[in-house]
């Protein structure tokens, strides 16, 4: 017994390490290492503190990258989203009336496009051919008007805003309803040029400027906008008449484009009398 | 003697951060895996006894073990390390001894030896520890090839290591 303690003594380095290497290739051969020494791999509380805080400031060279992620992420969560699907429905109610012939009916539509600082200026509408849409239908706001579709596709629709060169809306006084035509000379998107109204008329600044009855595409009597200032042109007959637009073309949303039914019919007549 | 205790200590946390959180993560040419963490062991004083070696040697493996997942093979890979220094110091030993006060350095015996002393024990400590990995990864092969690149990439790493930490400056003084 002596004997052997002090033999172990001698080589009391030599049975460390037989002891630990033993007890490592315990380690490494135990068939199920996770249940029996959970202590030694990374799922300890230790090792896991250290990689939660490394983490932590890793992240922080990571964030670009992390926020395009998100961004892509929320780019095609929104593209599953209600909102992003057009409605292919709209809901045009037609009455009725054996006394009163319908004449316009109204289809709601959403901007998906707009401009107002350029010469030209076009809306983009979600509604196209699908949903009844031709060109030349009045689109207008809860308060004024916006323009008249020009190219009409499936499900979409451009619209000829009044804030362009080749807008020319015929427009009445409606205290007087003198006519005159409304034109957009640039500039200043909330104002539009009202002229040929005759001097003889006693306006005044506030006035209300609609539509007229002798337009194919508007439906008469629908606001445009206020009599801001009026000066008589030169020659002196007529005044040029600064209008200010009561409907706000920049922040425009939700418009309505108007279905004139009855405009074929008139466009035809028309057409045959001057033929004639 | 504190001083030592304390400086050792220091570079026994260093390194094992080092290795766990910036070498584990850097893997050269997607699967080599330098282990610097090697170097504590190496670092140890030639007075350290053997027992001491191995103990230390042990909870580093252990530790790094932890980190990797890999179930005492480092720890086996390099106890076998710290048992072996004894034997390759005797072996390399200079004829008149070695200054039990001092470590082994690259300027302390000249690079030729520092050369032989390590890689002679980086290589026990990367044989033992594929060795281990092959057991269990069935490519042995692959793994030999790995524990060529990994021994390269440790040992240029040490040598890089060491020249930081032990200026010649401070040899002369000592």
């Amino acid at each position: 017994m002596r004997n052997l303690l002090r033999f172990l003594w001698k080589y009391s380095n030599f049975v460390l390490f037989i002891l630990m290497e033993v007890f490592c290739l315990y380690l490494v051969f135990q068939n199920n290492s996770f249940q029996k020494a959970g202590w030694i791999n990374s799922s300890n509380a230790f090792v896991g503190n250290v990689f939660t805080t490394a983490n932590s400031i890793k992240e922080y060279f990571a964030l670009k990258e992390t926020n395009e992620l998100l961004a892509a992420e929320n780019a095609r969560l929104r593209n599953q989203s209600l909102g992003s699907y057009a409605k292919y429905i709209t809901t045009a109610t037609v009455i009725n009336d054996t006394v009163l012939k319908q004449q316009y009916t109204y289809i709601p539509a959403e901007v998906v496009n707009n401009s107002v600082n350029r010469r030209n200026n076009y809306l983009t509408l979600n509604r196209g051919y699908k949903q009844g849409i031709t060109n030349d239908m009045a689109v207008i706001t809860s308060n004024g008007i916006i323009g008249y579709t020009k190219d009409v596709s499936a499900n979409y629709c451009t619209v000829l805003s009044i804030l362009n060169k080749d807008a020319k809306i015929s427009a009445k006084i409606k205290r007087f309803g003198e006519l005159g035509s409304l034109i957009w000379e640039g500039g200043d998107y909330r104002f539009g040029l009202l002229q040929d109204i005759g001097t003889h008329v006693k306006i005044t600044k506030g006035d209300t400027i609609v539509t007229s009855n002798f337009s194919d595409i508007f439906p008469s009597n629908i606001t445009i906008g206020t009599v801001e200032s009026f000066a008589p042109r030169e020659g002196g007959e007529f005044y040029n008449i600064k209008v200010r637009y009561t409907g706000n073309l920049k922040n425009v949303t939700h418009v309505y484009i108007i279905n004139n039914i009855l405009r074929e019919e008139k466009k035809n007549l028309e057409e045959r009398s001057q033929h004639d | 003697m504190i001083s030592v205790i304390f400086k050792h200590t220091i570079r026994f946390i260093f390194f094992i951060f080092l290795q766990v959180l910036v070498l584990n993560n850097i893997q050269f040419s997607g699967y080599v895996n330098p282990y610097l963490y090697v170097f504590i062991i190496l670092m140890l004083p030639f007075a350290t006894p053997v027992w001491m070696v191995m103990t230390i040697s042990f909870g580093a493996g252990l530790l790094i073990d932890m980190f990797q997942d890999t179930m005492g093979m480092h720890a086996a890979a390099s106890v076998m390390m710290g048992y072996s220094r004894s034997f390759i110091l005797k072996l390399f030993s200079p004829r008149d001894g070695y200054d039990s006060s001092t470590e082994p350095t690259l300027h302390y015996l000249g690079a030729s030896w520092y050369f032989s002393y390590s890689l002679l024990l980086v290589f026990i400590h990367h044989f033992t520890y594929f060795f281990l990995e092959a057991f269990s990864a069935d490519e042995l092969l692959f793994t030999l090839s790995r524990m060529g690149l990994s021994l390269v990439f440790t040992m240029i790493l040490i040598f890089i290591s060491q020249m930081m930490i032990y200026k010649p400056k401070d040899i002369r003084k000592s």
